[in-house]
């Protein structure tokens, strides 16, 4: 058996190597971007200098030669389901019997005058940083478009070399849709902190220059100047070179829950994938590391025939707004539903919180997210999956703690605040 | 220009060693102020290098500059067999017994249960970090003057395997020595003859001045801040047999929350590929981790943590 793996992100690698572990079949791995599948978000890490490109490969050489898999870098130009085979871009025709698609996201347009004049730029592949690298040259003044986590980190990323970024956010608060109110201040404050002049409720409406960008204007007749335009205002599934193969599709490759496509034998996973039915509170395109992974060792399975269902299990993600960090296990809406009751503290620096979300009636623990301070997962994860009572939780609290030892604790003050 | 200083510590004016040691402390410390302030948001690092710096002054430079003075032999008291390997051959046991009486009986008795109960026990208890980066002095100037280096590390699986080779050689030596001089000395000398002195010595030479001194510091900015700790320290050596095998010590993952970044394994100065654990969600159970702290200091996902014993649900 030969299987095919389009797209060396983590989805494809981590399928990659789950797969050597269940069987004994060729195993082609294909990416156009780069030869060694490499870690994209430390993508900031590599600009900022703190990290060098090969710090950043998933696995050293040995490992691809021991396992096995072969790599090959080159773009997929077209899929065949009916041949079974895939054409390269130098023409080459490459047969499989069975095909998984891991081929991520692209950044998307946000379809404004100007948006391709150079100094535009998105932050996606690593094509993108030496671009950024050239651009950042010599630029004063910068502008973000757009409030996501991505957003946040490019902003970090010119601030970091002395550049003036103005981050321009359409919601009226800081991840408004992700947060509750009182962190999106919080991460909001932080940001500023560090000398990002950051806007909410502004939207760009053109990019100006002759021949690079002089300035943007916004949506209130605002002209700003500068000499780089960051776009990070969403990704999109990658699919665009599959027209036509009778992969049924909608925003991403619709997957049933064994990330089995509408064409037999070929399979999706990662950033690319759209579950046909997503688990009650959560997205059908979920673009994150962590499901990419999770769906990369769910597919080998499938594929090898082993039969598992793709389980998005309990929701979990982190992040970093500047040195502060950000972590939420389990359901933590951004704004709170009846029923539930949300138990916030907040540090007098202004700088760590901690939040619990429970059932009003029943007391169990649905929700944690904290900023500034670490918690365990598997902790969390044991108290939200089995409906641990918010009384039983706050007793325990320091067993999820897992800030550094020698760290100030404050379960003392964050069991006081649901007395007050 | 240090004679007035020497003087008033050790009762005698400065020489070469004393030089030496002058220099090595006040790198230690001005070089600790500067990563205290770097990592001025981690108690961890705060404590940890309070603690270095604090060993380094005391225990290292004034008490034996004052154990001098007083007419006592010069002792490091937080030197142990077989770091300081010369402390159990028997012409130093002979040689404090004899010339020192009662201080020289404690010294060897503080040296003999240090090295065979405190080590093992501390080790069990907090890993080898209790002492390779709280008290040790090859410690505290990696720590510090070597911080800049510490991603100079090897991070290959080739250089794990070269450390491993060698690091457990020179304890295998030492081991070896030690018994050979206190068999060579039971038997007067029968064994080995006026070799014993040679024996000793050339030993001495190699890993003493070449290894810890040389390599120590002189390539830090080739192979990293730790060359000496990771390839060369027969103490680093028995310590990261009893933290591989028995200790409560060890890195935890914080479950799935690794996004590979690579700063954990980028700063760790054992080169250590902390990350090849981490994306797979393993705890780490390293012999060589030093327990520095720093790839829990570095990673921006809050992944990894020290800890001393698992939490159970
Ligand atoms: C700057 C940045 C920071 C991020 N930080 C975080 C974070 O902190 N936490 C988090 O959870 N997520 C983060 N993400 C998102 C995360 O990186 C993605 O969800 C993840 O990388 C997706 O993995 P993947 O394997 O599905 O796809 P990708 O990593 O996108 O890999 C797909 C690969 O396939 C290649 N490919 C596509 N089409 C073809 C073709 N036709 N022929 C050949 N090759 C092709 C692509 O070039 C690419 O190399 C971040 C993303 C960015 C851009
Ligand atoms: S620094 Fe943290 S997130 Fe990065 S590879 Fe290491 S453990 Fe993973």
């Amino acid at each position: 058996m030969h299987v095919v793996i389009i797209g060396n992100g983590i989805a494809g690698t981590t399928a990659a190597r789950h797969i050597r572990k269940l069987s004994d079949c060729r195993i082609t791995m294909i990416s156009d971007e780069s030869w060694q599948p490499f870690s994209r978000t430390a993508l900031m890490y590599i600009f900022m200098g703190k990290l060098k490109l090969e710090s950043t490969y998933l696995y050293e050489d040995w490992f691809w030669e021991k396992n096995r898999i072969d790599r090959v870098q080159a773009r997929v130009r077209e899929v065949n389901p009916a041949a079974k085979n895939i054409t390269l871009g130098d023409g080459s025709v490459l047969s499989w019997d069975k095909l998984i698609l891991a081929t991520g996201s692209r950044p998307v347009k946000i379809g404004v005058p100007g948006e391709n004049l150079p100094g535009v730029q998105h932050l996606y592949h690593l094509s993108d940083l030496d671009v950024l690298n050239r651009l950042s040259r010599g630029v004063e003044c910068a502008v973000v478009v757009g409030g996501g986590l991505t957003g946040v980190e490019l902003a970090e990323m010119l601030v970091s070399r002395g550049i003036r970024v103005t981050f321009m956010v359409r919601e009226k608060g800081l991840m408004a849709r992700q947060l509750t109110p009182e962190e999106s201040n919080m991460a909001g404050r932080i940001i500023r902190e560090h000398g990002v002049d950051l806007r909410f409720g502004m939207q760009i409406r053109e990019i100006r220059g002759n021949g690079r960008v002089e300035s943007v204007v916004t949506n209130d007749g605002l002209e700003i100047p500068c000499g780089l335009v960051g776009i990070t205002t969403g990704v999109a599934p990658e699919t665009g070179f599959l027209y036509g193969t009778g992969i049924e599709t909608d925003s991403g490759l619709l997957v049933d829950e064994y990330l089995r496509t509408s064409v037999k034998d070929i399979y999706a996973a990662g950033d690319c994938a759209e579950l046909r039915t997503p688990a009650p509170a959560r997205r059908a395109v979920e673009p994150l590391w962590y499901t990419a992974r999770a769906m990369g060792e769910t597919v080998a399975r499938n594929v090898c025939g082993n039969p598992e269902p793709y389980c998005q299990g309990i929701w979990y993600n982190s992040a970093r707004f500047f040195e502060t960090e950000y972590q939420i296990y389990g359901q933590v809406p951004a704004t709170t539903p009846s029923g539930i009751t949300s138990l916030y503290w907040e540090d007098s620096s202004g700088k760590k919180s901690v939040r619990i979300n429970y059932d009003t009636a029943t007391g169990a623990v649905t929700g944690f997210q904290t900023m500034g301070i670490r918690y365990r997962q598997q902790v969390c994860e044991h108290w939200i999956a089995t409906g641990t009572h918010i009384s039983g939780v706050l007793k325990n609290l320091s067993m999820a703690n897992f800030d550094p030892e020698f760290y100030r604790r404050f379960e003392a003050a964050i069991r006081a605040c649901r007395l007050s | 220009m240090l004679d007035p200083l020497s003087i008033f510590l050790r009762g005698r004016p400065a020489d070469q060693w004393f030089l030496y040691g002058f220099s090595y402390t006040a790198l230690v410390l001005a070089m600790g102020i500067r990563f205290m302030y770097k990592y001025r948001g981690n108690a961890y690092q705060q404590w940890r290098t309070v603690s270095v710096m604090f060993f380094q002054l005391v225990f290292s430079f004034l008490i034996p500059a004052w154990m001098m003075m007083m007419n006592q032999p010069e002792f490091y008291f937080s030197y142990f067999w077989p770091l300081k390997y010369e402390y159990l051959f028997p012409d130093t046991v002979g040689w404090f017994t004899g010339n020192y009486a009662r201080t020289g009986v404690f010294l060897v008795f503080w040296g003999a249960v240090m090295s065979f109960i405190a080590v093992p026990l501390l080790t069990w208890y907090f890993g080898k970090r209790w002492y390779c980066s709280w008290v040790c002095g090859c410690g505290a100037l990696a720590e510090t003057v070597g911080d800049p280096y510490r991603s100079l590390s090897d991070k290959s699986l080739g250089a794990w395997k070269v450390e491993r080779w060698m690091i457990h050689s020179v304890l295998l030596i030492i081991v070896l020595l030690t018994l050979l001089l206190w068999i060579n000395s039971r038997e007067q000398g029968t064994i080995l003859g006026s070799y014993s002195l040679i024996f000793s010595k050339t030993y001495s030479f190699l890993i003493g001045s070449m290894f810890s001194g040389v390599i120590g510091t002189g390539f830090y900015p080739i192979f990293g801040s730790r060359v000496w700790c990771r390839f060369g320290c027969p103490q680093a050596a028995i310590m990261g047999i009893i933290q591989r095998r028995w200790s409560r010590f060890r890195i935890t993952t914080n479950g799935g929350q690794c996004i590979s970044c690579g700063n954990c394994s980028e700063y760790c100065e054992m080169g250590i590929d902390v990350k090849s654990y981490a994306q797979r969600g393993e705890d780490i159970v390293r012999a060589s981790c030093v327990g520095c702290g720093i790839c829990s200091a570095v990673c921006p996902r809050g992944v990894l943590k020290l800890e001393n014993g698992t939490v159970s649900l």
